[in-house]
Formats: C-alpha cells, sequence, structure tokens
C-alpha cells in the first residue's frame, strides 16, 4: 500500500470518544470543523449587531444634537465599571480555556464560576442603569418625557445634562430615537449575555463531572470563543453611546 | 516521509490532498502569562478611552474612540479567541468576515450618501 490515503485509514480506529467522532480523519480536523463552524456563527451574528451599529451611525447624522443630549445622559462611571467587569469576566474565561487544555478539572469549574459571576455582575449593574432611565421616563413610548432635554437646567443632580444646552421640543423628541437603539443594543447584547450565563450554568456542571478534563476541549473552547464576541460588541457599544459625544460639535 | 513533513507543519508542499497534516496548524494553547497580559492592555486600553472622551478633540473624539475599540477588539480576537495561533482556513473565514461586513457598511453608505448630495 503506497497509497497515502489508504495508508492513513489503515491506522484509523473507529472509536466513538466525543472528542474524536468516527466521520473525522483526525481529532485536529474534527476540532477544526467545529472552530469554523462556531467562526461563520460568529460572523452572522457580527451582521446581526452590525445593522444596529449602521442604524445608530445615520441617525445619529440626523438627529445629531438629540443624539448628544441623551448620549451625555448615560452613566460614563457605570458604562466603565461595566466595561472592566466584561473584561474580567473574559479573562476568566480565556484562562477556563488552558484550564481545559491543561486538563485541571478543579480549575476549570473556578474559573467558569468566575466567569458567570461577574457575567452576572455586568447584568446587575445594567440593571441600576435601565431602572434610572424608567425612573427618568426616558423608555420610548406614551411615558416618554423630553422634560430633561427642553430644561436641562431643572437637573442639577445630572452635571452632564445640566450643562448642555436646551433643545427645541421638536429635536428633544429625537432624543427617542437614541434611547430606542440604546435600548435595542444594549438590550440585545444583555440577551446574549443571560444566554451565555445559562450555558455556562450547563458547561460548569459538566466540567464539574469531569467532562472537558480528558483532552475534550470543544465545547469550552467554543464557548469561549462566544463570549468573547460578546465581550467584543461591548468594547464598541460603550464608547459609541456613551462616549463619543461628550464635546459635542456646534 | 510523514515525520518530514511534520517538522515544517506549514507547508503545502507534497501533500496535496491534505493527508500528512489536513489542519496545517499545529495545536497551540496560549499561556496564563499571555492572557495576563492582554487582560491589563485591555484595562489600560478602557481606562484611555474614557480619559479620551473628556478631552475635546473636535472631530477626533469618535476617531480616537473607535480606533482604541478596534484595536482592543483585535487582541481579543487574536490572543482570547486564539486567531492567532489558528491554521489559514479559519484565519481567511474571520478575515472574509470582517471583510463582507465593510463591504455591506460601504455600499450602504454609498447609497447614502448619493441619494442627496450635500444634504447628509
Amino acid at each position: 500500500m503506497d497509497n497515502a490515503i489508504a495508508n492513513t485509514h489503515e491506522v484509523h480506529d473507529h472509536v466513538s470518544l466525543p472528542q474524536h467522532r468516527h466521520h473525522f480523519e483526525t481529532e485536529e480536523q474534527q476540532r477544526e470543523a467545529g472552530s469554523f463552524g462556531m467562526w461563520l456563527f460568529l460572523l452572522t451574528e457580527i451582521m446581526f449587531f452590525g445593522g444596529m451599529f449602521f442604524a445608530y451611525l445615520l441617525y445619529r447624522n440626523w438627529y445629531y444634537p438629540a443624539f448628544a443630549a441623551a448620549s451625555n445622559q448615560l452613566n460614563v462611571p457605570m458604562g466603565a465599571a461595566n466595561t472592566a467587569i466584561l473584561i474580567t469576566s473574559g479573562f476568566f474565561m480565556a484562562l477556563g480555556v488552558w484550564a481545559a487544555e491543561m486538563r485541571k478539572r478543579q480549575f476549570l469549574v473556578w474559573m467558569l464560576v468566575l466567569t458567570t459571576v461577574f457575567g452576572c455582575a455586568f447584568i446587575g449593574v445594567k440593571y441600576f442603569e435601565y431602572k434610572e432611565k424608567y425612573e427618568l421616563h426616558h423608555i420610548p413610548g406614551n411615558n416618554f418625557s423630553v422634560a430633561m432635554f427642553v430644561n436641562p437646567q431643572n437637573y442639577p443632580q445630572y452635571p452632564d445634562t445640566y450643562s448642555e444646552k436646551p433643545l427645541a421640543p421638536d429635536m428633544a423628541q429625537k432624543t427617542q430615537v437614541f434611547f430606542f437603539l440604546y435600548f435595542a443594543m444594549t438590550g440585545m447584547h444583555a440577551v446574549h449575555m443571560i444566554i451565555g450565563i445559562g450555558l455556562l450554568f450547563w458547561l460548569t456542571w459538566r466540567a464539574h463531572r469531569g467532562d472537558f478534563s480528558s483532552g475534550y476541549v470543544a465545547p469550552i473552547e467554543n464557548f469561549g470563543l462566544y463570549w468573547h464576541f460578546v465581550d467584543i460588541v461591548w468594547l464598541f457599544l460603550f464608547p459609541l453611546l456613551y462616549l463619543i459625544n461628550r464635546h459635542p460639535l456646534n | 516521509m510523514a515525520q518530514e513533513s511534520h517538522s515544517d507543519i506549514h507547508s503545502d508542499a507534497h501533500d496535496a490532498s491534505n493527508v500528512t497534516n489536513p489542519e496545517h496548524a499545529e495545536h497551540h494553547i496560549v499561556t496564563p502569562l499571555q492572557y495576563c497580559l492582554v487582560y491589563v492592555t485591555l484595562l489600560v486600553g478602557t481606562g484611555i478611552t474614557v480619559l479620551a472622551a473628556y478631552k475635546d478633540m473636535g472631530a477626533l473624539n469618535p476617531v480616537v474612540a473607535l480606533f482604541i475599540a478596534c484595536f482592543k477588539a483585535c487582541i481579543v480576537i487574536l490572543f482570547f479567541m486564539h486567531a492567532k495561533y489558528q491554521s489559514r482556513l479559519i484565519k481567511m473565514t474571520i478575515g472574509s468576515g470582517f471583510f463582507l461586513f465593510l463591504v455591506l457598511i460601504t455600499m450602504t453608505m454609498t447609497d447614502y450618501i448619493s441619494r442627496a448630495w450635500g444634504a447628509w
């Protein structure tokens, strides 16, 4: 047998371990196919979030004064803290992938737990931010109030808004477009976080059972890709929604 | 033969049917030290982007913010997501995805800008 293909097939043992299903030639091939599929999924996610980022770009261009005023009402310390929390969560996830590669069961479980804890902390901070919007009537719809944007001088407790020039009532109405996009984008991001936290519970349980400490890393690795992708979306949401309007052009 | 081509793992030579090494990528494990460096860089980047936002740079504020965000996204993709150590197939997939995204953005922008010229 000098045929290379036939040769590899001879040594090909028909095992059915999760880390090597028999329809893959080698374990690396299976792993590669998994990563490839995961990346294709993440690319569709880029298109999905990308559409919303593009809507934000165009509407910000149309209703620039409203977008600047509404954006400056967002809470930068909370947004920055949440960025740090999410990066920390991603860092522990990355260490978790390393732990699975090194077959350290207990370390992997702890890393997944820490990833979950920081993920939940992110959602917690988000809750307080949304609650503030609710109290200020900044959720688009019938109860939306433009008071803060037509009379910013009445809100000394919000220094960023207080120093703004008042908006004309018709432009002030357009702050609803900003808040609609704010809730759509951060809301879809939060939905991804919540789905991720749900998956983390499942993965932590399986890691505890020892599923990922005998060379079968793919579920941890591919979940890691998803979790880091959600991180990346926030790395763009934070500056675009919270930061870039602090010095509006006149 | 197999031993020889294994030493030069990224070579496609004499392996037309991808038998010797179907994926052309060594399995690489990123070390915790690398992860720590990336983590610190990301935190520093977050600090810089907040500080930069409060500095009046006129039209450059959004540009600087987006530049820092892109830089942070790149190091997350390269190291946290291991793109740097993946096979060429995966690298091409990632690259082509972002390229397609840019194409879609550019074509939509072209349409938007050219409909009412000057009234942007």
